[in-house]
């Protein structure tokens, strides 16, 4: 009986993947053919003769009708190939093997920079309501999202790089220590602490820790005022009070009961700042030349390099429903009506 | 409290931890290390390899037959090729190769291996390729008329008698170069003659071999101690992909670069100041200029089109817009290659431009677009260009797109104006003279699609002249034929050729030698050194 049912949960979750992942390919596809970009231009540039570009156009399979392209397209999807990207010739997976590995270490190092910051500053701002720390936590929140990321990479590389010299520059490692740690996942940190390579582990994180603060202070400003919010919801409710009158000290009022049922909405908050991030910041990437998704999917889009940027997509849908389901399964950790 | 005390301490902890870390901002002695972008590299195959950065990579591992000589382009240089010549039926040409010369591989290189690697380039037939069939050179006939007699003679016949000079400057192409034909064969699949292990891998015999290759990531060259012409200065060259300008002038200040290959303009200004760099520069082949599409009513009309020649302010773009990166041109032979001329005949004059729309009978202008790509500096030069003719009552909307997005539209003859960069193919009038003055044919579905053909400009005139100067035999006389097609074309073309660019390399002061050619195949890295 309670089998039965989970299986029918289980395959109507299916059921609901296999389905969003249809419309993400099919809108990624049908958006990828109408934009006024030749495809066949990425393949063979500008200058190639006629026959040239005819034969190729052939050979990518784009004198076919639309439908019948996006059929074959399938057929090979469920057969685990997403095709080769014209621009870099390698099959797509092997591409994202090599570039989402760098933006998971980014989005990662972001996302706890962010939160670790982001939470106590929310709840310090509710706390103090209206006073200057309430106004400090504000400001600075105010300037994360106002700043254009561009220009706070480049003037955290002038500050701490340039003149200070006390991080890495542009790149994921310096020339020195390229090429010296095999990679086992990808993730550079991860790579060089395996292989017991502490000095590649070092030159790794000087290069990551700055973008990686530009992106976690962005994930910050828009932590600290969910946080704040939801703080202010919880202590006003009647539980806070009770405990208050009972003579709990306030840090544990605040930190403990507040912060904790605070924590449910917050999970997903936080779950989707990150996915933002697993996204690729295309111009964090750029500034810091960072070979990340959010530059090779604009690359490829701006290509219409169409494998390419249909497995990114793929990927990134991936990423979606993975860490909503994360948060479900968290959510109904910690809040007990859930379970 | 608990929480920002630990993060404070945390932060504190890092920052103690990284700070040796980053501390020796000082490249490795023995290597080269540059910030480009490279992300127009498609293949690093010779015979597929038909972009800027790829050609120049292709160029520093390969050796080809002949060169252009570096301090005299009109000269050709021995390269594989000890002496070349060509036989009475003016078809049959023989290169003798130098005895000696060996592949990174250890293989002896032969005329075997030269005959392989223009077989395969005709073959394979390529973007780049059509710069060997169009000597008539094909996937059918190519092991009849490609063939190496012995293991120091390459023959090669050609379908016509053609100027010698035009097949001669043909071979100094990157296409042209010659690879290791026992690798590439060991890794041929489904009969592509090596193709897709060789976009990413390296078979040659030049100055460096190819270590590694990350698309949009990097690439890093490994010197060849035994190269023909001797071992490089330098050990390893790194081109690393830094698409942002700025972050390539900090690296470079910081030293942790020794070349910024895309400077802006400003930022070239600005690192001139600082002692520890270099600023290199040398013309390109590389022209801007507005293609006006002859299917356009006004701008058919050839007032309208000299009237636009003096419309362009020459002298204020480049003083203002494009200082140190383009220069003053007006003709379709970059400056530097055989036949190029001098003559710049327009100047910025709104009065007799006023004059001209008059007699074209469009005394109040008219309304006209111009696709522009979003980049510095073309769309200033446009944006300025809107200003200049506003002057003479010519309404000018700008519609800006991406680069590929523009090109699409251009190559569909569907714009009024385009403007854009055009640089040469390989390193012989013809590649400038047939894109811009043939049309063969007019129709929508010509087989040669050139420029002139982009813009609809029907001149069977001029493509029969063109196409003459390739069978002239005497040089002289090929070049007067350039020169004076370059005159006419001045005076009556749809193009408004404006400026020739120069390309900059900033470098640190103790990184010398770096050659940069008018081609991207002739920018040559084997001579620098680090002191």
């Amino acid at each position: 009986m309670n089998l039965a049912r989970t299986t029918r949960l289980l395959g109507r979750e299916v059921a609901a993947v296999a389905v969003t992942f249809l419309g993400l390919l099919l809108v990624t596809f049908f958006i990828g053919r109408v934009v006024p970009i030749d495809p066949v231009l990425a393949a063979v540039g500008d200058r190639a003769p006629a026959e040239v570009y005819e034969r190729v156009k052939v050979e990518l399979g784009l004198h076919l009708p639309l439908h019948e392209q996006f059929w074959i397209y399938l057929r090979k999807v469920a057969a685990g190939d997403l095709g080769q990207s014209v621009l870099t010739s390698n099959p797509v997976l092997v591409d994202i093997g090599r570039v989402f590995p760098a933006t998971l270490e980014l989005a990662t190092l972001g996302t706890i920079i962010g939160v670790s910051l982001g939470v106590p500053a929310g709840v310090l701002a509710a706390v103090h309501r209206g006073t200057w720390i309430d106004q400090a936590v504000r400001v600075v929140g105010l300037f994360g999202f106002s700043v254009p990321v561009f220009w706070l990479g480049l003037v955290g590389l002038l500050v701490f790089y340039r003149v200070l010299g006390v991080v890495g520059g542009p790149g994921r490692l310096g020339v020195a220590f390229d090429d010296i740690v095999d990679p086992i996942t990808g993730v550079i940190l991860l790579d060089a602490a395996l292989r017991g390579e502490w000095e590649v582990f070092r030159n790794a994180f000087s290069h990551l820790i700055l973008p990686a603060s530009v992106l976690g202070y962005f994930s910050l400003a828009y932590v600290s005022r969910m946080t704040r919010s939801f703080m202010l919801e919880q202590l006003r409710q009647e539980y806070v009070t009770t405990a208050r009158v009972k003579g709990l000290p306030e840090r544990r009022v605040v930190w403990r009961h507040a912060l904790g049922n605070a924590m449910v909405p917050l999970i997903t908050v936080i779950a989707l700042s990150y996915a933002n991030l697993l996204e690729g910041s295309v111009l964090t990437e750029t500034v810091f030349a960072w070979p990340g998704l959010g530059r090779y999917i604009t690359n490829s889009l701006l290509n219409a390099d169409m494998n390419a940027v249909l497995g990114g997509t793929l990927v990134v849908g991936a990423v979606f429903i993975g860490l909503n389901m994360l948060a479900d399964i968290l959510y109904r950790l910690v809040d007990p009506r859930a379970r | 409290m608990r929480f920002m005390t630990a993060a404070a301490i945390g932060l504190l902890a890092a920052s103690t931890f990284l700070a040796p870390a980053a501390a020796p901002a000082q490249t490795p002695r023995d290597t080269v290390v540059m910030a480009k972008a490279i992300d127009d590299i498609i293949s690093l195959d010779p015979a597929e390899a038909f972009e800027f950065s790829g050609v120049e990579a292709v160029a520093n591992i390969y050796d080809k037959l002949i060169n252009v000589d570096p301090k005299d382009p009109n000269k050709l240089v021995p390269e594989l090729a000890e002496s070349w010549s060509v036989a009475a039926d003016g078809v049959t040409f023989t290169f003798r190769i130098r005895s000696g010369a060996k592949f990174h591989s250890g293989n002896p290189l032969t005329a075997h291996d030269a005959a392989y690697s223009l077989q395969r380039a005709v073959t394979i037939n390529k973007s780049p390729g059509f710069i060997l069939t169009q000597f008539g050179l094909n996937k059918d006939n190519a092991a009849q008329r490609i063939r190496a007699t012995d293991d120091a003679t390459l023959v090669v016949e050609v379908g016509k008698p053609f100027a010698p000079t035009f097949f001669y400057y043909c071979l100094t192409a990157a296409v042209a170069s010659v690879v290791d034909s026992k690798v590439v064969k060991a890794n041929e699949k489904d009969g592509d003659w090596g193709n897709a292990w060789l976009k990413q891998n390296s078979a040659g015999s030049g100055a460096y071999s190819l270590r590694t290759w990350r698309a949009n990531e990097q690439y890093a060259l490994e010197a060849n101690p035994n190269w023909m012409k001797g071992a490089p200065k330098n050990r390893r060259v790194v081109v690393r992909h830094v698409p942002e300008p700025a972050s390539q002038r900090l690296q470079l200040e910081k030293g942790d670069i020794d070349f910024a290959r895309n400077l802006s303009k400003d930022q070239i200004a600005a690192v001139r100041n600082d002692p520890n760099i270099v600023v290199e520069s040398s013309r390109k082949g590389y022209i801007l200029y507005l293609g006006l599409n002859q299917r356009n009513q006004n701008l058919a009309r050839p007032e309208v089109r000299e009237a636009l020649k003096w419309l362009v302010d020459y002298e204020g773009l480049e003083k203002n817009l494009l200082d140190g990166v383009y220069v003053q041109h007006q003709s379709f032979l970059p400056q530097g290659f055989p036949g190029a001329i001098e003559d710049k005949p327009y100047r910025l004059d709104v009065a007799k431009a006023k004059e001209l729309l008059a007699k074209a009978g469009l005394p109040n202008g008219f309304s006209v677009t111009m696709d522009v790509r979003t980049t510095a500096p073309i769309a200033d030069v446009a944006q300025a260009l809107q200003a200049t003719w506003a002057q003479a009552g010519i309404r000018l909307e700008l519609l800006p797109g991406d680069g590929r997005q523009t090109l699409t539209k251009y190559r569909a003859r569907n714009h009024d104006i385009f403007i854009g960069s055009w640089g040469p193919d390989y390193f012989d009038p013809h590649t400038n003279a047939q894109t811009f003055g043939m049309n063969e044919d007019n129709g929508d579905n010509a087989a040669s699609k050139t420029l002139a053909w982009r813009n609809a400009w029907n001149i069977p005139e001029m493509t029969k002249a063109i196409s003459g100067a390739v069978l002239e035999r005497d040089p002289a006389k090929r070049v007067a034929t350039y020169e004076a097609t370059q005159r006419e074309h001045q005076k009556v073309s749809p193009f408004v050729i404006m400026f020739q660019q120069i390309e900059v390399a900033a470098r640190r002061r103790n990184a010398n030698g770096f050659a940069l050619g008018i081609m991207s195949d002739m920018n040559s890295f084997a001579a620098i050194t680090k002191n």
